[in-house]
């Protein structure tokens, strides 16, 4: 897992895109900062990160959009399978240099609190509170990427994909508002997302039969319970909408609350995308 | 040493390994022989665990590759048919990142790649970038690359394929010093590359060994059932009817000449083929007619490689494009 971890890190700072990512990280940071800290006068730091989080949309399909589709591409992975370590190793090696290319700039990041409290009262606990959930939030956000780089071998199509994923949950919530809350809407909602789950089982296991089953039984349970009480249905949509938005959770944290649900959430989406990456990676041997 | 029991990997409806097993000694260098798309590939990812099986078992040493991975990986080297290369290192990079993978550390690890370093001739191109590099010298450090462990057997896939007459031989000497001391298989499509390289030959065809033996063993095998080739002056029934006095003779083909004289195919068994020309030229003594000529055909490898491997170009349309995929898949 070292080796991983080192050769990984090496080929970020080798190449720009380590630089890349903090640069706009930093630069993003920067100009929220002088915004609200210095223009506005504003002595919370947290709604710097609070505004600087749409930055994630672009930064982190940049950082894990080759991490596994160009070993693909390269055939790199094939070496990776040769050698006598197991694809888990290999996924968190790749993850934990993924993590310190993104703690570089937060750790620079780190210093805006002290900094500002030269000028005037800066709620540190709140601010400090709200990197480590940003830092948190981000890494989630990574592991996405990280699973999404290895569905396939194209960087770019795993780009695009990436931003599209991150801005849809980005906008989530705000989105939600407009999506029909009707029970209907909602039933048809978990029907697709039923679907979706099939797909998915399908791309990953490779196993047809296994897929269709998972897919038909979840969509019988829905229709089931549409059917037993509709009325449970009624908003339900909008609800899933921003239970799953990563960014909406953050906002706790820039309210002053140390959210512990939400650090256990994101620690869930990071073990599962790290899970399902590991999958991925297997699915390619067992195809 | 490596055993391969009921090997088979199906993809759909189509199955490119079936049902294969034999056995690797110490020491040898083995050769997989096919002609593309016979399964050569599948089967090296299957035994190095790029892939998995859908029946069947590997051992290296007593070690299952998918159940003690890491024992067995540890025993080989490997070189898929792509020498998978970090394009933007120096080969210096990427020997260290396997190296460490492979879990050498400190001195042994230095020790190592300057070894390996030192047999694969990489000295002049240490520091370049590998994206920089032929591809004879980009193919030694994949060859590099599996030597590092000092792995007790080594794994090419196809190891010249795309290289230039002059870095053909240098891999060609370069396997053959790995030989020495360790057991090398590789695979190829051509036959006198083989021929040359090994002492043990699998032929595969459509998925399936259809021979395994020694260069010479295949050749003595299939010489028996050889062919002479004779012209006679004498019309057709008379030679058919004298070949038919002719012990061991099990088909004449005739083919009249426009000179009365006729050719003739001889197929014969078992038997040595001199014994059997021998009879026939007394035979046609005998009747006081003439033999033009007389030529013994012996069956050399490459016969007997498109002889195996015969109906394989059929499909081989339809499985080409299937090896494609898997390959990219793999």
């Amino acid at each position: 897992m070292t080796a991983i971890f080192k050769h990984e890190l090496r080929s970020y700072f080798h190449s720009l895109t380590a630089y890349v990512f903090g640069a706009f990280l930093l630069a993003f940071i920067g100009i929220w900062a002088m915004i609200y800290n210095i223009q506005a006068s504003v002595s919370n730091f947290e709604y710097v990160l609070s505004s600087g989080s749409l930055i994630f949309v672009v930064i982190v399909p940049i950082l894990t959009m080759r991490v596994i589709a160009e070993e693909r591409k390269q055939k790199t992975d094939q070496l990776l399978y040769a050698l006598p370590i197991t694809t888990t190793q290999v996924i968190l090696g790749k993850y934990l240099a993924l993590l310190t290319v993104y703690l570089i700039p937060l750790a620079v990041v780190c210093v805006y609190p002290i900094i500002f409290a030269q000028f005037g009262e800066v709620y540190l606990l709140t601010a400090y509170g709200s990197i480590l959930a940003f830092f948190i939030m981000g890494a989630a956000l990574l592991a996405l990427g990280m699973f999404i780089s290895s569905l396939t071998e194209n960087q770019g199509f795993a780009a695009g994909i990436g931003i599209a994923v991150i801005l849809l949950n980005y906008y989530s919530v705000s989105l939600s508002e407009y999506v029909s809350s009707t029970a209907m809407g909602s039933m048809i909602a978990l029907l697709v997302l039923a679907l979706l789950v099939g797909v998915l089982i399908r791309h990953l296991t490779g196993h047809e039969n296994l897929a269709y089953g998972v897919c038909l039984v979840l969509m019988a349970a829905v229709a089931v319970c549409y059917l037993t009480d509709s009325a449970a249905f009624e908003g339900l949509l909008p609800k899933i909408m921003s239970t799953l938005s990563l960014f909406e959770r953050f906002n706790a944290f820039v309210n002053g609350m140390f959210d512990l649900t939400a650090i256990v959430y994101y620690g869930s989406v990071i073990a599962f995308f790290l899970f399902l990456s590991v999958q991925s990676l297997e699915k390619r041997r067992y195809n | 040493m490596i055993t391969v029991e009921h090997l088979t990997k199906r993809y759909g409806d189509f199955t490119a390994v079936d049902d294969l097993s034999f056995e690797i000694q110490e020491g040898h260098v083995y050769g997989f022989l096919g002609p593309n798309g016979a399964g050569k590939s599948t089967t090296m990812n299957i035994m190095t665990g790029c892939l998995s099986p859908t029946e069947g078992s590997v051992r290296i040493y007593g070690h299952d590759i998918f159940q003690e991975p890491n024992q067995a990986k540890r025993l080989m080297g490997y070189l898929p048919e792509q020498p998978p290369l970090y394009m933007n290192e120096t080969p210096e990079e990427y020997l260290r990142f396997v190296g460490e993978a492979k879990g050498l550390r400190g001195g042994a690890l230095e020790e190592q790649i300057r070894g390996v370093v030192e047999q694969t001739r990489l000295q002049e191109v240490y520091h370049k970038p590998i994206s920089a590099l032929s591809k004879g010298y980009k193919q030694r450090v994949g060859i590099a690359q599996a030597l590092l462990g000092d792995p007790k057997v080594v794994i090419l896939d196809e190891p010249t394929v795309g290289l230039d007459p002059l870095q053909i031989i240098e891999i060609r000497e370069l396997i053959h010093q790995l030989g020495r001391d360790r057991t090398v298989i590789l695979s190829s499509h051509i036959l006198s590359e083989i021929q040359t390289m090994c002492d043990q030959i699998l032929i595969i065809a459509r998925g399936k060994l259809v021979a395994f033996d020694t260069p010479e063993g295949l050749e003595r095998a299939l010489l028996a059932p050889s062919q002479i080739t004779l012209t006679a002056e004498a019309g057709e029934d008379e030679v058919r009817e004298i070949l038919s006095q002719v012990e061991h003779v099990v088909q004449a083909e005739l083919t009249p000449r426009e000179d009365g004289a006729v050719s003739v195919r001889v197929k014969t068994d078992g038997d040595s083929i001199y014994d059997v020309s021998r009879a026939i030229f007394f035979a046609f003594a005998r009747r006081n007619r003439a033999l033009l000529e007389i030529s013994l055909k012996k069956a050399n490898l490459e016969d007997i490689f498109l002889e195996l491997t015969e109906g394989a170009g059929q499909p081989a349309g339809p499985e080409a494009p299937d090896e494609m995929k898997e390959v990219d898949e793999a």
